[in-house]
């Protein structure tokens, strides 16, 4: 019996580390998704680029991994501003397709890119020695990786919750996703705050990369193998809503953790089952507005 | 006139969003060939009206008949087969299409042709004879095959009330027909308007007074989501009420 | 008079001749043709690019002509691909009616798909097509025992080619199977889009919604033409497995989904032909790109991609069609 509460948490801790990547990830997304309705299919790229310039600066440069983690920020944040002011603010009112041929071009370029620079291979980062033990809670053991990435996860929440919830950018940012010609009309610069959004979502994406890349090893494929999984957390959870994207990136999370376990035969079948009959349910997500 | 029943009779309509009552208990009344106008200032549930109408939107109780027949929970589909059939306020046919292919998609979908997946669109006897016919008939033929996308504005709304015409309809709702034209243009749909078959009974919506005044025979008020008064149009313009809360702006 | 009741009005003539064939139709089944006696050595290439042609103008009638927006299709490509693979595997290995009945499983899957996710619009849709394709993968992938999971399905044979013509190893019956069924599969969506279901269609890609105050059934139609295309690449993904005698999982991938929806819009969406200019180019380039450097590949494809975003619209038949007419005009 205990055994099996042991194996429980630690599926559940397992899981919810593994969520809290999807959400890091996928909370830019769900912003900029909901607050242009545009459709990003590349967003996984900046994941990729963030974890590339973590695990160079810690692997071959011996920086220290905190540092690495910043600068995976900084970098996933560049770069998105770079995109979103050269190309996809061409496409802004284009026609969905559009936005998905472009981004999916986006998304080959940079896998390209990154095949040529860092080899075509998976990679992992080499965590420092403080985060790579074990923690002891009397009746099983857990990694003291898998407990600080559920600590950043929360911060993370916590820091996003109080930026839209607290600050006057965050106040625009809820009024242009609530109704953006309105938000016009008040005298926001919706097209300046998307960058601005933009530009987080993407150093977001980076950080998650960064921190994700012991569990999603980063690889140049990277845009397109988990462009599913950051898809159904901000199409499950509804465009624009971070609580959404809190809340699916944990089902997805601990669902797909505990049922690639416990029912290994049927891999991602029950994720992707599941996400159809929610948004049958709810076409615009748990959280969104219809 | 008298003596011919009512096409469409709505009785006693209500909707309410939450606590916010937009339609109140809303009686209209249609006859075939009638020149009916609803007017009211912004915000007086017109829109509202019209979606409850056409079956876009439900009302929270009343009934709708149309030819005697119960259409209160019909599909918009359903009631548009029956002969009601309405026109947009801002324009949205099709841009890319020409004005003939426009006309053809309505007249196809009444007669039941573009169910089929089989034969040559446009063959002998096609839809789009009578699509011609139609747009002939409003002066449109030297343009039925520009897309609508390269009309002036004016011939666009033309083509709107085309489209509706194509259905055939027994009951027609106008929403601002002339909305956005410019005042040479709007002479030209308003005379188009006037010289539509008599079978068909005509609901206007609209706060161009000199467009209403001119249209209608009678005339419903309509102020914050109940029936002001309705009557004749010269009784109406009279009324003392109706031109303290709407005409006065005008007057 | 010959304003007499049965002869249409010139306009009404004019629409009717936009629809008629023309001459230069019949260069692309010409090239066809004449590819099979000058390249003898890339038959198996030309049958692949044939096939993939056949399931670029599937997604064409979904997407090109009623616009709805798929990043799935290749659910029906492989549901096609794996049922005559497994049909065959079961015994039954005569191509023709094999084909025959993946196209009518495949339609099945496709409006049973449909009548449940075209309830849906913009996003929501577009989330649900991946999904569905997905899910198929994942079963596909984990049902290892009866599809062969990651190592794909193969060892399956068929009977000669109308009881006559063996699949040889240099494709030529591959070749002229694939040509014959390409053909036949384009005359039934030349005939679709022409009637009017198909200009219906068009009305409801412009605008759904004025569709419906038309009194038009949208969904209805729209699951027709979805339940159509799908079925339309189940014999695509059919074909593949008879004449290669293999199916991979990627049938079912996002890649392959993604590659289709490319194709098409480099060709051209909703223009038929589209789907052939397209799908030709972009195999040809990636068979001699992909082999050396596959990554270069994407490189270029990328850029070619956003490229053409940004400065083309209507692919490549748009561009030729733009051209032609600053020809026509520059004439004095």
């Amino acid at each position: 019996m205990t055994s099996a509460i042991s194996t429980a948490v630690g599926l559940l801790v397992d899981g919810v580390a593994y969520a809290m990547i999807l959400y890091i990830v996928s909370a830019g997304l769900s912003v900029t998704m909901g607050l242009m309705g545009f459709v990003n299919l590349a967003h996984g790229a900046f994941a990729m680029f963030g974890g590339y310039v973590a695990l160079t600066l810690v692997n071959a440069w011996q920086v220290p991994f905190p540092i690495a983690v910043v600068a995976a920020f900084a970098g996933g944040a560049a770069a998105g501003f770079l995109v979103e002011r050269t190309i996809y603010a061409r496409l802004y009112g284009a026609g969905v397709l559009d936005q998905v041929l472009m981004t999916i071009g986006v998304l080959f370029i940079t896998m390209a890119a990154a095949a040529f620079v860092w080899g075509p291979l998976p990679q992992r980062i080499a965590l420092p020695s403080y985060l790579t033990g074990q923690i002891d809670l009397g009746f099983r053991q857990v990694p003291t990786y898998r407990v600080f990435l559920i600590v950043a996860g929360f911060i993370a929440a916590a820091g996003l919750w109080f930026g839209l919830d607290r600050t006057r950018i965050g106040a625009c940012v809820r009024a242009a996703v609530d109704n953006r010609r309105m938000a016009e009309s008040v005298g926001i610069d919706v097209r300046r705050l998307f960058s601005l959004t933009f530009a987080l979502g993407s150093g977001l994406a980076g950080l998650g990369g960064a921190l994700g890349a012991e569990i999603l090893a980063i690889s140049p494929s990277y845009g397109i193998e988990y462009l599913v999984y950051f898809l159904i957390v901000v199409s499950v959870g509804g465009l624009g809503s971070l609580r959404g994207a809190f809340v699916a990136a944990l089902l997805l999370g601990i669902a797909d953790h505990g049922g690639k376990y416990l029912l290994p035969e049927l891999g991602g079948f029950f994720i992707y089952a599941a996400m159809i009959a929610t948004l049958l349910w709810r076409p615009a997500g748990l959280f969104g507005r219809a | 006139m008298e003596a011919l029943g009512p096409v469409l009779q709505a009785t006693g309509l209500n909707k309410s969003f939450g606590a916010l009552r937009v339609a109140e208990n809303i009686d209209l009344c249609l006859r075939p060939g009638d020149r009916h106008a609803l007017i009211g200032p912004n915000g007086a549930g017109k829109t509202t009206l019209v979606n409850i109408l056409t079956g876009r939107t439900a009302p929270s109780s009343g009934s709708i008949l149309l030819d005697r027949v119960d259409i209160t929970r019909a599909s918009q589909r359903e009631r548009v087969r029956r002969g009601l059939v309405r026109t947009f306020q801002i324009n949205t046919i099709f841009r890319g299409l020409s004005a003939l292919e426009n006309v053809t998609l309505a007249v196809a979908e009444r007669t039941g042709a573009a169910a089929n997946g089989w034969s040559r669109a446009y063959g002998p006897a096609d839809a789009a004879d009578e699509a011609f016919g139609l747009l002939e008939a409003l002066g449109l033929a030297a343009d039925a095959l520009r897309p609508v996308q390269d009309l002036p504005y004016g011939r666009q709304r033309l083509v709107e009330i085309a489209l509706a015409l194509g259905l055939k309809p027994r009951v027609l709702l106008l929403d601002e027909p002339a909305a956005g034209v410019s005042s040479a243009e709007s002479d030209g749909i308003i005379s188009a308007i006037e010289a539509l078959s008599t079978d068909i009974a005509i609901l206007m919506i609209d706060h161009d007074m000199d467009l209403v005044f001119r249209f209608a025979k009678r005339i419903t008020v309509l102020v914050r989501g109940a029936v002001l008064m309705e009557g004749e149009a010269a009784d109406v313009a009279a009324d003392r009420r109706v031109r303290e809360t709407y005409l006065g702006l005008n007057a | 008079m010959p304003e007499g009741a049965t002869i249409p009005h010139p306009a009404v003539a004019a629409l009717a001749r936009r629809q008629t064939w023309r001459a230069i139709e019949a260069l692309p089944w010409v090239l066809a043709v004449a590819a099979y006696f000058v390249f003898p050595a890339y038959l198996n290439l030309g049958s692949q690019i044939l096939i993939m042609i056949l399931f670029t103008l599937s997604l064409d009638l979904v997407l090109g002509y009623a616009g709805i927006i798929s990043l799935g299709h290749a659910a029906f490509f492989g549901v096609g691909a794996y049922t005559a693979g497994l049909l065959a595997q079961a015994g039954w290995v005569e191509p023709i009616s094999g084909l025959i009945a993946a196209g009518v499983i495949t339609g099945f899957v496709g409006l049973a798909s449909g009548f449940v996710i075209l309830r849906t619009h913009g996003l929501t849709l577009l989330m649900l097509t991946l999904a569905v394709a997905a899910m198929l993968h994942e079963i596909a992938n984990k049902a290892a025992a009866i599809t062969g999971g990651t190592d794909g399905l193969h060892g399956m044979t068929f009977t000669p080619l109308l009881g006559l013509f063996r699949f040889d190893l240099f494709g030529r019956t591959a070749y002229l199977y694939s040509l014959a069924v390409l053909l036949v599969m384009f005359l039934i969506a030349r005939r679709i889009v022409s009637s009017p279901f198909g200009r219906s269609l068009a009305g409801i890609r412009e605008n759904p919604i004025r569709m419906q105050a038309l009194g038009a059934p949208v969904s209805l139609r729209l699951i027709a033409i979805y339940t159509v295309g799908a079925s339309m690449a189940g014999i695509a993904g059919a074909l593949l497995t008879q004449t290669s005698q293999f199916v991979a999982l990627r049938v079912l991938s996002f890649e392959m989904s993604g590659a289709v929806l490319i194709m098409l819009i480099l060709g051209g969406v909703g223009r038929l032909y589209g789907a052939f200019v397209g799908t030709a180019i972009y195999m040809i380039v990636q068979d001699s790109a992909a082999k050396t450097t596959p990554y270069y590949w994407y490189f270029w494809l990328g850029w070619l991609l956003v490229l053409s975003v940004l400065f083309t619209r209507g692919g490549l038949i748009g561009v030729f069609e733009r051209a032609r007419k600053a020809v026509a005009a520059w004439k004095p």
